[in-house]
């Protein structure tokens, strides 16, 4: 086979003319042959991603239903107006901002304790990493409805704990101030050990000799925290923040299971109130807004880690 | 005194240790003990721990409350499609990005990275306008297209590519192998431990996926295993905590027997987007 190959090239090489035309055509090929590679993909990226986003802006200024998606009415900025002159949007608004900011903040500083803590190389502490982390591979769908159970306030586990310990039951997913608290809870649960991983492979990559240089130095263990470790995870803890925000954001799962929004819409948040106004209400103007929203908020988290990163690559 | 405290806290973390792991993992022993239960031991307050008569009536129950043989058909024709689709795709793809220099490739590079970070819950409305124009709601594809570029797989297979010395290339060059085929029985074998990590994140997160099934189907022949166990709920009556829960073995189940066998494999798969 290969001594074939080289015949031929030997037979190439002594025909110039036809080797010039060949090269040619081979440029034209090679040139176009990365455009080619990355073409499906960037089809993909296209038409279920870059035009959404596009189409759901130019959506967000018409009057329109999925009902009957022929017509619709042109009718400029009222969707924004409308929304937010609505008062349920507004206690949605500020339920997303209290579910992230408790979510992110007490997940993270959780985890974090945690990943000091487990950041060990006996076996035990990778059986409690797994353990820790086994809930976020899990689908949402079981683990609201597993906390739906836990929380039962008749019959659920977590009031037979209660009442065993000498403690008042809760009333959970019942009542309008309980029921976020019992959502963030299990956000927390899910989410803490992916979070205290990713704190834990950070931790890993400090280097090791600037740890053994403050132990020479008999730096006390808090110093060494707050003036090493913490430091030298930023970039970890940056990115945390915003794959924490704005997943977030994007709840919907556990509302949708758990609570629908209630009661009393004390735990409707952004995303279920675009499903609930785009699928169940057909008022696609007002979800495709509410949904442009949704679409700024997470575009400028991206654009802040985007600058984060750029920020880190010059450090280096 | 020192070796005194020592000896103290360690026994204290021993407890400590043990009291986080059950936190963690109690909940699915509480999900499987319910699931043999019967009705009235689920309904005794306190409950009881074990279950007095164990009832694999319960799974029965659950399995032929619906067509869950088509949904678990579903789940897997939609979470395989999209993890072949996501290979066929990303391989190219992540090939042009890693080996060739051409006009733009930043560019796009970065674009890619912007899907990266964008949820699907932010544009599922223009996404089913779209379906629905294409007359494609309510069907499998719905399920499998959208996701077809993953940039995610990308950016492994990439870096992947990026670190197999030019030299193995040339050697194949040399020998007159087609760009295409050097793509794929050179570079993709190499990357064999990327794609087993790419796979079990995909597969492992489509299997899961609750959201967009929600939103592209409304009839059984096309939903998948998520939304039949959600909807075990809404059966009429009290809550069959013992049937809800053995359905959702179903679910939990074989994801959790696969994390106990590749667990580094997962937790890698899963942790490795912050690096």
């Amino acid at each position: 086979m290969r001594k074939a190959i080289v015949a031929d090239d030997i037979i190439h090489a002594g025909n110039p003319e036809r080797q010039r035309i060949t090269e040619c055509q081979l440029n034209v090929i090679e040139k176009l042959r990365p455009y080619l590679y990355i073409a499906p993909a960037m089809i993909f990226f296209s038409l279920f991603f870059f035009f959404p986003i596009a189409y759901v802006i130019y959506l967000s200024f018409f009057d329109w239903s999925l009902l009957n998606l022929d017509e619709m009415e042109f009718i400029g900025l009222e969707n924004f107006i409308a929304l937010f002159a609505e008062e349920d949007f507004r206690q949605v608004l500020g339920n997303t901002l209290l579910y992230t900011v408790s979510t992110v903040g007490l997940g993270i500083g959780l985890s974090f304790m945690l990943a000091l803590w487990l950041n060990r190389k006996a076996k035990v502490y990778g059986l409690i990493q797994a353990a820790v982390f086994s809930p976020h591979i899990v689908s949402l769908v079981s683990i609201a409805m597993l906390w739906m159970w836990l929380m039962d306030p008749q019959y659920g586990l977590l009031n037979a704990i209660l009442e065993w310990i000498g403690l008042p039951g809760y009333t959970w997913l019942a009542d309008t101030k309980s029921a976020m608290v019992s959502l963030i809870l299990v956000s927390i649960w899910k989410g803490v050990g992916y979070n205290t991983l990713v704190f834990i492979a950070g931790m890993q990559s400090i280097p090791r000799d600037i740890y053994e240089a403050a132990e020479l130095d008999r730096s006390p263990w808090w110093r060494t925290l707050t003036r090493l470790t913490i430091p030298m995870l930023s970039p970890t803890l940056f990115f945390l923040l915003v794959i924490n925000t704005v997943s977030s954001f994007q709840v919907f799962d556990t509302i949708y299971i758990m609570t629908q929004g209630g009661p009393v819409n004390s735990t409707n948040m952004l995303v279920f109130y675009i499903y609930e106004q785009g699928m169940d209400f057909y008022n696609g103007g007002v979800a495709s807004a509410a949904s442009v929203i949704l679409l700024v908020l997470v575009g400028l988290l991206t654009l802040l880690h985007f600058r984060l990163m750029e920020k880190r690559v010059h450090y280096r | 005194m020192r070796q005194v405290g020592r000896t103290a806290w360690k026994s204290v973390e021993w407890v400590l240790l043990a009291a986080v792991g059950l936190v963690f993992l109690f909940p699915f022993l509480w999900m499987f003990l319910t699931a043999f239960k019967t009705m009235p031991e689920v309904y005794q307050f306190p409950p009881t721990w074990w279950p007095e008569s164990w009832q694999l009536q319960n799974f029965k129950i659950a399995w032929s409350s619906g067509p869950f043989l088509t949904y678990v058909l579903n789940s897997i024709v939609v979470a395989g499609g999209i993890l072949i689709l996501q290979f066929l795709v990303a391989v190219p793809a992540a090939y042009a990005f890693a080996r060739y220099r051409f006009a733009g490739r930043s560019w796009l590079f970065g674009l890619s990275l912007i899907a990266l970070m964008i949820p699907a819950q932010v544009i599922f409305l223009p996404v089913y306008v779209e379906m629905s124009h294409w007359g494609l709601v309510n069907t499998l594809w719905a399920l499998i297209l959208p996701f077809g570029a993953s940039a995610f797989g990308i950016f492994l297979l990439r870096q992947s590519f990026m670190q197999v010395p030019d030299e193995v290339i040339e050697a194949a060059r040399l020998d007159n192998a087609s760009e295409w085929k050097i793509m794929w029985t050179i570079m993709v074998p190499m990357a064999k431990p990327v794609l087993v990590t790419f796979g079990l994140f995909s597969f492992i997160y489509h299997w899961n996926d609750y959201f967009w099934p929600l939103i592209m189907t409304n009839s059984d022949s096309v939903r998948t295993l998520p939304i039949g166990i959600s909807m075990l709920k809404a059966a009429e009556g009290g809550k069959q905590w013992n049937v809800i829960m053995a359905g959702n073995m179903i679910l939990v189940l074989p994801i959790l027997v696969v994390f106990f066998f590749a667990q580094r494999h997962i937790i890698s798969a899963f942790v490795y987007q912050s690096k």
